[in-house]
C-alpha cells in the first residue's frame, strides 16, 4: 500500500493501534478469533439473532402464501414498512463502502481497523434491503423475473426504463456486486494468512480455495494494490449514486412531500449518517465481545462520532430546507404535507425523527461524549431509530394525505410488518456473527501497514 | 346363434374376410372367444337357470326399461328478446323483465351469457327505468346466486318436498270450509296475476283474508289523498315539469320513492347547456341529511316531527283556503321563518310550475296539506298527476294489526306468509314472532332462510325474480311481464305459483298463469303476437292508468289536517329510513350492497344512530359510542355517528341491519332497530337516548374530511367547483379566471390521435345525486371483489369508482357535494411512467390500460396517482368463491389475482365489443352513445357521459366545450380524459 503519511515526527495523531502490538500478535489475535471456540457472548448473541432470522422466514412464507394484505399497507399508503425498511437498510449499507473506498482514497489510516467489518455490514445490510423490494410485491418470483431485462419471447416486452424502480434495480444490484467484490478482494491476503495457519485440512482446503493462490509476493502485492485502488475508485461514485437513485423513487413522483430536488444529497447524507451509527453500534459490541480495544481504539470511534455529527447536521439542515421551501413555494399541497408531518396524525413519528436525528448528534460536540463508549452507543442507537423514522415519515405521511381529501387514510403496521423487520435484523445479526466467527473481522494486512508505520515512528522517537 | 359361429369361416366360399390374425389362423383361442357370448369377466347366469330367476330378471328388465322415460317434464321456454335469429354462442342475450322493490316495479333488461344471467340493465322502454337502474336493481343479480338462499322445502326441520306440501295442503284445505281460519300475509304487490289468484282464493274461501303489508313505504301518501280527495290516489310528481321543487322529509332521489324515474326527471330539469340555461330550484326540509338534501339549493334542517307545523305554516302563507293571509306566529322558529317566506314567494312566482312533496314517513295530514298546497299553486294536473293506486290495500297497518289481533284471539288456524320477511320487518308491537306460535299451521315462502322462515312450520323456498314468471305494474299502471332467465336454481316457486296452489288451481305453472291471464285480455286473434311483443318490449301498451282529476275542499281538508296533526313533542325524535345498503333487510346477505358505502355517512357494513353534532354534544357521545335508545318500552342499542347537517334533537336509524337469521354475509351485520318501531309508523316522537359505556368499531370508506385542510385550515380549490347560477351567468368563464396556473411543461411528447378514437368522459356534478347506482353497476360489470368490513377498515376496498362526498360551509348548516371519482385516464399519467414493467400503459385510443398479467405489484403506480383511484389486490379475494356465486361473473372481464393492481378502464371490454359490432355492421366508427360504460348506463341522472372526443359532434365532446368543464387538480398537469362539469346552486337571492 502506498504510504503517504505525514511526517512521523509531527505526531499529530495518536497511535491507531495500542498496547505495543507486534505483527505476530496482530496475526495471532485476529486469526485466533476464527480458529478457536467463540466466547460465550457470541452464543448469547446468536441465541437472539437466529430465532429472529427464523421469524423472517416465517413472516415471508406467510406473506408470499397469503398476500401483501398481511402487512398494514393499504390504499392510499401503498408503501409502508416495506420500503421504509428497504431505504433504511440501504442507508446502513453506505458506511461500509464509504469507509473502505472514500476514506481509502483520502488516505484516512484510521479506517483500517474497522473497514473489514464495515464492508461486511454493508453486504449484509444490502442483502436485508434487497428482501424488501423483492417481497413487497407479494409474488417475488414475478418481480425477480420481470424486473430484470431478460428477453422474453411470450410478451415481446421490455422494461420501462422511465421508472425509477427500474433504475433502483440496477443501482442496488451494481452496488451489491461491487461491494462484494471489494470486500472479497480485500479479504484475499487475510484468507491466505488463515490458510497458512490452518492445521485442520478442511480449513486449509477451504481457505486455500478462497485465497485464490495468494503467496504474498511483491508482484502479487503490486497487482493487488492496483486492483484495490480501482475498486475503491469504482465504489466511490456508487456510494453517492445508490442512495441518489433510491431517493429518485420518491423525488421523481408527483406526490407532495416526495417531489423534491433536495432528495439526492439529503438521502446520501442520511445514509452515511445511519451507516456510521450502525458501524458504531456493531463495533462497540464486537470490541467488547472479542476484546479488541487495542485494535478498535477510542480514536476510531471518536472519528466516527465526528462523521455522525457532520452528517447529522446536514440532515437537520435538509429538514429545515425542505420545510422552508414548502412554505416558500407557496404550493398549497407542499405546505400542507409539511404542516401535516409536524402536526398531523403522524406528528409523533416526525418529532421522534427530529429528536433522534437533529438533537441527539449535537451531543457529539463534546469530546467527553465522543470518547464515552456508553454515550456514543446510546446516541448511535437513537440515530438508527431516528433514521428509520425519517424514512417512515417521508413515505407514510406523504402518502396518507395527498391531493384529494376523500382518499385520505392511515397506516398501521401489523405483527407481520414488525416480524419482518425484526426478522431482517435477525438475519443481519446472524450473518454478521457468522462473519465474526469465520472470517478475520479486522483487515490484518491493512492494520499491519499502519502498524509498520507506527513501529517505525516509535523506533524513531526512541532514538 | 351358436350354430352360426361354429361354422368355420374358411369353409365358406367366396372372398375371405378375417377379423384378426387369430381368425385367419383359426386358432382354438379364437374359437373359444367367438363362442363366448359375453366378455371375460362379465357375470353370466349360472347353468340351470330356474323359472324363478327368469321372472326375477324379467321384472328387473321392466324396471330398467322404465328408466328411459325418466326425464324432466319439458316446458316451453322463453322467446328471445333480442337477436334470436342470429344467436351466436359466446354473445350474450338480453331479456326484458321486471322487478319490484317497495311495491314499485322497474323494468329491466337482463344480460344472459350462455344461459346464466349476469348483468342487469334498465329497460329503456319502461317508464320507471328509461334505461337506467338503481343500485338495488343492479345488485339483485347477486341475490340470485346467493349460496345462502333457501334451498329446500322443509317441515319444521325435516326435509320435505313440494309434493308433500301440496298433498298436505290438499288434505288441510278440504277441512277449511269457508276458510274462516285461513289468513294469507303477503308483501304489497301490484301484480294482476297475483290479484287474480287472490280473488280466486277469496271466492273459494269467502271467510279467509289476504292481508298485504309494505315493509318500508307506508300508506300515508295514499291515506293523505283519501283525506284530501275522499279517495286513495297515487300522486305522481312530475319533477321534469317543475321549476321549483320543495320536499318535506322526502328523499325522493333516494329510497323514499322509486329513485330512478324521479332522478331522471329531476336531472332533466337540472341540466345546464350554457350559462343562460334556467335550471330548477330545489328546496328541501329534512331531518336526516339525505342525498336529496345534498342536491338541494336550499336546505332546512327540520325535525321530522316539526314538518307538520311547517307545512301548515306554508299552507297559511300560501293562503290555501283563500281566507286572509295570516302573519306567522311563533310556530315556526327564526331561520325557518326566513326560509318559509322566501320559499312561499318562490312557489307563488312559479304557479303551475312548482311542486311540493312530502315523504312517506309523514302522516296523512301532511300529505293532505301538501295536496292542498299543490292545488292552490295550480300544480295539480301540471306537476302533480293523480291516478288510482296500483296496489289494492290502502291501510296496510290496519290490516296487519287486525291480523295480529286475530292470531292473538286464536281465530287463525292456517297462516301463509308469502314472500318478504314479515317477522323481521313488521312493527315490533305486533309481536308477530311470538304470535306465530299460536297458529296451528304456518307456511312461509321465503327467498332466504330468514326470521320468518325460521318461525314457520312449512318452509318453502321462493324463486328469485329472475327465475319465475309473473307480472308487475309500475306506479303509473304500466304492466310488464316478468320472464325468467334461468330455471329455479333451488326448486323455488314464486308467490304467484304458491297462491295458485292455495287456490287449488288446476294450473300452477307461473308461465301458464301469466300467459293465460294476459292472452285472455289481449283478445283472440292477435293474442300470441301481443304476448310476444309484451315479452320483447318489457311493457304492455295501453295499461297506463288515466289521470284522475281530483279536487279538494281546501278549508275543510285543512281544518281536518290541522286537527289530525299531533303537536310536536319535545325531546329527541327517532326516524327510521330504509338503508341504502340492505334496504329493509332483503339485501342483508348481498355483499355488494353491504359494501356500497352509505351516500352521506360513507359507512359500510353497519348502521348507526345518526345525529347532529349539537345533539351528539348534548348527549356527550362521540362517533362509535354505543347509545341506548328506548321508547314505548322497547329499546335498541347501536353506535352513534355525527352527521353534519342533521337536524338537532333527531336521530335517524337505518332499517335492515342486525338480521339474526340470515346467510353468512349478513348475519349480525349492524344493529337491529326494527325492534323499536311500532305500528304508529316510521317515526317516534320522543325517545330516551342515553350513552352507554361501550364503544363499537365503525368503518367508513372516507374519513370525515372536508375540502378544508386540517391544521392549515386552507381550502382546497380545484377538486370540487361549485358556483351559484347567478355567478355563472355573470362570469361564465369563472373557472379559468379563478385558476392561476403556472406555465405547464410536459416531460413526454404528446400522443397522436389523428386517427381513430380518443375516448373521454364528462361527469356533470350538477346532475349527479350520489345514489351509488354507478358504483354497484361497476362492481357487477367488472367482477370487483368484496373485501368485508375488516379489510375496508384497513383501506382496501376495491371499488373502481368512488363516491367522494365533501361537506362545505358551516359545520351546522353544511352543503354536501358528491363527486364520482374513478380513474381519470390521464394523458400524462403519473402511473405509467413509474411502472417498472410497463404493466400500465397508454393505449392508442388514449386509455390508460392495465395488463394484469404483466403487473408485478410494486404499487408505485397507486402511490403516484394523485387521485388515488388504483386498487391493489392485497389478497386473493376470489379464493373461496362458492361455485354458484361464480356464475355471476362477467365472462368478458378477467378475475384478478392477488398482487395485481386494478382500476377503472372505461369498461374497455364494452368499447372493444362496440368496435367489433360496428365493424360487423360495416361501419368505420361506433356511433355516439353506442358504447356505454357500466356506470353511465346505470346512472339515472345521466351525469356520466362517455364517448369519442375525436368526434366534435359527440355528446362528451360538446359537454367538454361547456365553460363549466374543469379538470380535477389541473395544476398537477396530468391532463385527465375524465373532466367534470362544475356544480351549480340555483340559489334564491333572498336566502343566504
Amino acid at each position: 500500500m502506498a504510504d503517504l503519511a505525514l511526517d512521523p515526527r509531527m505526531d499529530l495523531n495518536p497511535p491507531l493501534v495500542k498496547g505495543g502490538v507486534t505483527y505476530s500478535d496482530l496475526t495471532g489475535k485476529i486469526s485466533a478469533i476464527t480458529e478457536g471456540k467463540p466466547p460465550r457472548q457470541w452464543y448469547y448473541a446468536m441465541g437472539v439473532a437466529l430465532p429472529l432470522a427464523a421469524l423472517l422466514v416465517v413472516c415471508l412464507t406467510y406473506l408470499v402464501s397469503t398476500g401483501i394484505g398481511v402487512w398494514g399497507n393499504n390504499n392510499p399508503v401503498g408503501w409502508g414498512w416495506d420500503i421504509t425498511n428497504f431505504v433504511w437498510w440501504i442507508g446502513i449499507g453506505h458506511a461500509g463502502t464509504l469507509i473502505s473506498a472514500i476514506l481509502f482514497l483520502f488516505r484516512q489510516k484510521w479506517r483500517t481497523s474497522i473497514n473489514r467489518a464495515a464492508e461486511a455490514m454493508t453486504l449484509f445490510a444490502v442483502a436485508c434491503a434487497g428482501i424488501y423490494p423483492l417481497f413487497h410485491t407479494g409474488r417475488p418470483w414475478r418481480a425477480a423475473y420481470w424486473l430484470f431485462p431478460m428477453p422474453n419471447e411470450a410478451l415481446h416486452m421490455w422494461q420501462n426504463f422511465r421508472s425509477p424502480l427500474m433504475w433502483d434495480v440496477f443501482a442496488v444490484s451494481t452496488y451489491a456486486t461491487v461491494s462484494a467484490l471489494f470486500w472479497y478482494v480485500g479479504l484475499v491476503p487475510d484468507l491466505a494468512t488463515l490458510r497458512d495457519r490452518a492445521v485442520n485440512p478442511v480449513r486449509r482446503t477451504v481457505f486455500g480455495l478462497l485465497s485464490l493462490g495468494w503467496r504474498g509476493s511483491a508482484t502479487q502485492w503490486k497487482h493487488y494494490e492496483l486492483a484495490y485502488l480501482i475498486l475503491a475508485g469504482l465504489s466511490t461514485p456508487l456510494v453517492l449514486s445508490v442512495h441518489s437513485i433510491v431517493s429518485f423513487d420518491f423525488a421523481t413522483s408527483v406526490l407532495p412531500g416526495w417531489h423534491t430536488t433536495i432528495f439526492p444529497p439529503y438521502f446520501v447524507a442520511g445514509a452515511v449518517f445511519s451507516g456510521f451509527a450502525m458501524v458504531v453500534t456493531l463495533m462497540v459490541l464486537a470490541r467488547w465481545v472479542y476484546n479488541l480495544q487495542d485494535l478498535i481504539t477510542i480514536k476510531h470511534l471518536e472519528n466516527m462520532c465526528k462523521v455522525m455529527l457532520a452528517t447529522g447536521m446536514i440532515v437537520g439542515f435538509a429538514y429545515g430546507t425542505e420545510a422552508f421551501i414548502a412554505w416558500y413555494s407557496a404550493n398549497q399541497y407542499e405546505r400542507f404535507v409539511f404542516a401535516n408531518r409536524a402536526f398531523g396524525p403522524y406528528a409523533w413519528a416526525y418529532w421522534i425523527m427530529v429528536a433522534c436525528n437533529v438533537i441527539s448528534p449535537q451531543f457529539f460536540w463534546f469530546k467527553k461524549v465522543r470518547t464515552s463508549i456508553p454515550a456514543m452507543f446510546i446516541l448511535a442507537i437513537f440515530i438508527n431509530i431516528g433514521m428509520w423514522f425519517e424514512r417512515f415519515v417521508i413515505i407514510a405521511t406523504s402518502l396518507h394525505r395527498d391531493f384529494l381529501p376523500a382518499s385520505w387514510g392511515y397506516f398501521r403496521p401489523t405483527w407481520v410488518d414488525i416480524g419482518t423487520f425484526m426478522g431482517t435484523i435477525g438475519l443481519f445479526l446472524t450473518l454478521f456473527l457468522l462473519f465474526l466467527r469465520f472470517l478475520p473481522a479486522i483487515a490484518i494486512s491493512e492494520v499491519k501497514g499502519v502498524l509498520h508505520h507506527q513501529i517505525n515512528t516509535e523506533k524513531g522517537a526512541a532514538h | 346363434m351358436n350354430d352360426l359361429i361354429q361354422i368355420n369361416p374358411s369353409s365358406l366360399t367366396g372372398k375371405k374376410y378375417w377379423r384378426s390374425l387369430d381368425e385367419l389362423a383359426d386358432t382354438p383361442q379364437f374359437r373359444a372367444w367367438a363362442q363366448r357370448e359375453f366378455q371375460e369377466g362379465a357375470s353370466e347366469m349360472l347353468a340351470g337357470g330356474s323359472r324363478r330367476n327368469l321372472l326375477k330378471l324379467m321384472a328387473a328388465g321392466f324396471g330398467l326399461a322404465g328408466l328411459t322415460a325418466c326425464r324432466r317434464p319439458v316446458e316451453n321456454v322463453l322467446p328471445f328478446a333480442k337477436g334470436v335469429e342470429s344467436y351466436v354462442p359466446g354473445r350474450p342475450l338480453h331479456y326484458a323483465t321486471v322487478i319490484s322493490l317497495g311495491g314499485a316495479a322497474t323494468g329491466l333488461v337482463v344480460e344472459s351469457n350462455e344461459g346464466r344471467p349476469t348483468k342487469v340493465e334498465g329497460n329503456p322502454r319502461h317508464p320507471y327505468s328509461l334505461g337506467a337502474t338503481s343500485a338495488h336493481a343492479q345488485a339483485s343479480i347477486l341475490n340470485l346466486y346467493d349460496p345462502d338462499r333457501a334451498r329446500r322445502v322443509s317441515r319444521q326441520n325435516a326435509r320435505s318436498s313440494w309434493d308433500e306440501f301440496t298433498a298436505w295442503w290438499k288434505a288441510q284445505s278440504s277441512q277449511l270450509g269457508a276458510g274462516a281460519g285461513l289468513r294469507i300475509l303477503s308483501e304489497r304487490s301490484s301484480s294482476p296475476a297475483v290479484a287474480a289468484q287472490k280473488a280466486a282464493i277469496l271466492e273459494k274461501y269467502p271467510k279467509a283474508q289476504w292481508v298485504e303489508y309494505g315493509s318500508v313505504n307506508s300508506d300515508q301518501p295514499r291515506l293523505g289523498a283519501q283525506m284530501a280527495f275522499g279517495q286513495p290516489l297515487e300522486a305522481h310528481y312530475q319533477y321534469d315539469k317543475a321549476a321549483v321543487v320543495f320536499t318535506l322529509d322526502f328523499d325522493f332521489l333516494g329510497l323514499d320513492s322509486p329513485t330512478v324515474l324521479p332522478t331522471k326527471q329531476f336531472s332533466a330539469r337540472r341540466r345546464s347547456e350554457d350559462s343562460n340555461t334556467e335550471i330548477n330550484r330545489l328546496y328541501a326540509a329534512e331531518s336526516n341529511f339525505t342525498i336529496t338534501g345534498a342536491m338541494a339549493d336550499h336546505r332546512l334542517r327540520l325535525r321530522s316531527s316539526d314538518v307538520g307545523a311547517f307545512v301548515l305554516a306554508l299552507a297559511r302563507e300560501l293562503n290555501v283556503t283563500g281566507a286572509e293571509l295570516k302573519v306567522l306566529d311563533g310556530g315556526v322558529p327564526g331561520p325557518s321563518r326566513r326560509f318559509l317566506s322566501a320559499l312561499a314567494k318562490d312557489l307563488l312566482a312559479n304557479k303551475g310550475r312548482s311542486l311540493v312533496a312530502a315523504g312517506p314517513r309523514q302522516p296523512a295530514a301532511v300529505h293532505a296539506a301538501v295536496a292542498l298546497i299543490n292545488q292552490t299553486l295550480g300544480n295539480a294536473g301540471q306537476t302533480v298527476v293523480y291516478t288510482k293506486p296500483v296496489v289494492e290495500t290502502t291501510d296496510s297497518v290496519a290490516g296487519v294489526t287486525q291480523l295480529a289481533a286475530d292470531i292473538e284471539s286464536g281465530a287463525v288456524k292456517t297462516l301463509f306468509l308469502l314472500g318478504g320477511n314479515p317477522v323481521y320487518t313488521l312493527p315490533a308491537d305486533l309481536g308477530l314472532a311470538r304470535a306465530l306460535k299460536k297458529v296451528a299451521s304456518t307456511v312461509a315462502l321465503a327467498a332466504d332462510e330468514n326470521e320468518t322462515w325460521a318461525a314457520a312450520e312449512w318452509r318453502l323456498p321462493e324463486a328469485h325474480e329472475f327465475e319465475s314468471w309473473g307480472d308487475e305494474r309500475a306506479l303509473d299502471g304500466t304492466a310488464s311481464i316478468r320472464q325468467p332467465l334461468i330455471e329455479p336454481l333451488h326448486g323455488g316457486r314464486s308467490v304467484l305459483e304458491l297462491a295458485a296452489i292455495i287456490a287449488g288451481s288446476e294450473v300452477i305453472k307461473g308461465h301458464d298463469l301469466v300467459k293465460n291471464a294476459w292472452t285472455a285480455q289481449f283478445g283472440a286473434g292477435a293474442a300470441n303476437k301481443k304476448w310476444n311483443l309484451a315479452l320483447h318490449d318489457g311493457v304492455i301498451d295501453g295499461t297506463k292508468l288515466a289521470p284522475v282529476d281530483a279536487k279538494a275542499d281546501a278549508a275543510k281538508v285543512l281544518a281536518a289536517a290541522q286537527a289530525a296533526l299531533p303537536a310536536a313533542a319535545p325531546g329527541i325524535e327517532v326516524v327510521f329510513y330504509p338503508s341504502s345498503g340492505p334496504y329493509d333487510g332483503r339485501f342483508a346477505n348481498n355483499a355488494w350492497m353491504q359494501e356500497a358505502p352509505d351516500p352521506m355517512t360513507k359507512l359500510v357494513w353497519d348502521n348507526a344512530a345518526l345525529m347532529s353534532p349539537a345533539t351528539a354534544k348534548q348527549l356527550g357521545v362521540a362517533d362509535g359510542d354505543m347509545v341506548a335508545i328506548s321508547a314505548n318500552g322497547r329499546d335498541a342499542r347501536l353506535p352513534a355517528v355525527t352527521l353534519p347537517g342533521h337536524a338537532d334533537n333527531s336521530i335517524s336509524l337505518a332499517l335492515g341491519y342486525g338480521r339474526s337469521s340470515c346467510g353468512r354475509v349478513g348475519r349480525g351485520v349492524g344493529h337491529r332497530v326494527e325492534g323499536l318501531r311500532t305500528t304508529s309508523g316510521f317515526h317516534i316522537a320522543a325517545a330516551r337516548v342515553a350513552k352507554t359505556s361501550e364503544t363499537y368499531k365503525l368503518v367508513t370508506t372516507q374519513e370525515h374530511h372536508t375540502l378544508v385542510e386540517p391544521i392549515t385550515n386552507a381550502e382546497r380549490p380545484g377538486i370540487v367547483i361549485q358556483v351559484t347560477t347567478e355567478e355563472y351567468r355573470k362570469a361564465p368563464g369563472f373557472i379559468h379566471a379563478e385558476q392561476h396556473l403556472p406555465e405547464m411543461v410536459d416531460m413526454f411528447p404528446a400522443w397522436d390521435y389523428s386517427k381513430g378514437y380518443q375516448w373521454g368522459m364528462a361527469i356533470d356534478l350538477n346532475s349527479c345525486v350520489g345514489c351509488n347506482a354507478c358504483l354497484v353497476a361497476c362492481v357487477a360489470e367488472n367482477n370487483i371483489p368484496v373485501v368485508g368490513k375488516d379489510q375496508v377498515s384497513r383501506g382496501r376496498e376495491m371499488h373502481w369508482i368512488r363516491m367522494d362526498r365533501y361537506f362545505t360551509g358551516d359545520v351546522n348548516e353544511p352543503q354536501a357535494v358528491v363527486q364520482p371519482m374513478a380513474c381519470q385516464q390521464c394523458e400524462k399519467a403519473p402511473c405509467e411512467s413509474v411502472c417498472p414493467v410497463a404493466a400500465t400503459a397508454h393505449s392508442p385510443e388514449g386509455l390508460n390500460e392495465m395488463a394484469y398479467n404483466r403487473c408485478v405489484g410494486t404499487r408505485y403506480c397507486a402511490n403516484n396517482c394523485p387521485y388515488k383511484v388504483r386498487r391493489f389486490n392485497f389478497f386473493n379475494w376470489n379464493k373461496d368463491v362458492p361455485e354458484e356465486r361464480k356464475m355471476v361473473f362477467n365472462p368478458d372481464v378477467t378475475v384478478r389475482m392477488r398482487g395485481v393492481m386494478e382500476k377503472c378502464n372505461y369498461c374497455v371490454q364494452r368499447i372493444e365489443e362496440g368496435k367489433s359490432l360496428a365493424k360487423a355492421d360495416n361501419r368505420r366508427q361506433v356511433r355516439d352513445g353506442e358504447v356505454l360504460t357500466a356506470c353511465q348506463q346505470a346512472c339515472p341522472a345521466g351525469a356520466i357521459v362517455f364517448g369519442n372526443i375525436n368526434d366534435p359532434e359527440s355528446r362528451v365532446a360538446k359537454l367538454k366545450q361547456q365553460p363549466r368543464n374543469y379538470t380535477v387538480i389541473e395544476e398537477v398537469n396530468t391532463k385527465p380524459r375524465t373532466t367534470y362539469l362544475a356544480k351549480l346552486r340555483n340559489s334564491n337571492p333572498e336566502l343566504p
